[in-house]
């Protein structure tokens, strides 16, 4: 049975209307990443990829304002076209790794992608995994939307 | 197996914060050299892990919980609902406490404790910027395969 646990998690889902091998090959091919990598329209400047697992990958992008980020990773878990699971950073901060699990299942009209990018801040995360924690983002919302019911404090 | 390299490099000499990070710590790029920023990161990232990790036991997410229905409430009032004794409740208060997710306040022989968010915000200020990279990533992403498959 699963605790109920607040960690840090997000998931998207995306249907596209192509393949899975596409969707998959999108993820892990550096010309197909040159393509979309990057919240903006901002360029994506390199990309490259060693996929294996262990293996790493670095991109290069910029923002619209002009920022450039580069981020890297390692391939933790290899399975085309269904699953791909990476270790994540920034350059800037490498020790401070997340996890991005790719997620791709055939559906009627291509696939249905799925996101999950989860916090690694320590250890004792990393063994929170192990013990089946959920993703509670909506737990921590709400106890973050409670401070509005937060009365004032008397002073001292 | 394959190592691949897109043509189009550019060397990487800027020190990055993550991607479209918030805007405060954006603005604190501008103004503040590399060192600053790493203390700056390496507090931020300390404060996450103590902001987890008290939120780990049930107890204490409980506590959190009724807080947040009954601001202020006393730590004798909080004991009384949870499957905890006394001192086990002022053990978790002070967890709490060292995360910065409660203030404790005493008024004469009471102790009130308050929620502190900050710490939580910060947790959802991270998220936030993964889900603006990645909601941005993926509409471009959706565009590139439908249009060009």
């Amino acid at each position: 049975m699963s605790t109920p646990g607040i960690e840090p998690c997000l998931t998207l889902v995306r249907r596209i209307k192509a393949p899975p091998q596409t969707v998959f090959a999108a993820f892990v091919e550096p010309a197909h990443i040159l393509k979309w990598w990057g919240p903006d329209a901002g360029p994506t400047l390199l990309a490259e990829t060693d996929v294996r697992v262990g293996g790493r990958f670095r991109v290069v992008f910029e923002t619209l304002d002009g920022e450039r980020h580069e981020n890297g990773g390692e391939y933790l878990e290899i399975d085309p076209p269904a699953r791909l699971v990476m270790a994540w950073w920034w350059a800037s901060t490498p020790e401070r790794r997340s996890r991005v699990t790719v997620s791709i299942r055939p559906i009627s009209s291509g696939s249905e992608l799925t996101i999950r990018h989860e916090m690694f801040f320590d250890e004792a995360a990393r063994d929170s995994h192990l013990w089946g924690w959920n993703c509670t983002l909506d737990k921590l919302e709400r106890l973050v939307a409670g401070r509005n019911a937060i009365q004032p404090r008397p002073t001292t | 197996m394959y190592a691949r390299q897109a043509p189009r490099g550019g060397s990487i000499t800027k020190f990055n914060l993550p991607a479209v990070a918030c805007n405060a710590r954006s603005a604190a790029v501008d103004m503040g050299a590399e060192w600053g920023i790493l203390h700056h990161m390496a507090k931020y990232q300390a404060r996450l892990s103590r902001t987890f990790g008290a939120l780990a036991d049930p107890t204490r997410r409980a506590i959190l919980a009724r807080l947040r229905q009954e601001p202020g409430a006393s730590v004798t009032q909080l004991a009384r609902d949870l499957p905890v004794k006394l001192p086990g409740v002022m053990k978790h208060l002070d967890v709490l406490a060292a995360a910065g997710l409660i203030e404790r306040v005493k008024a004469g022989r009471v102790v009130a404790v308050h929620l502190a968010p900050g710490p939580l915000r910060e947790a959802i200020s991270w998220l936030q910027h993964y889900e603006r990279f990645w909601s941005g990533s993926l509409d471009k992403l959706t565009r590139y395969l439908e249009e060009d498959v």
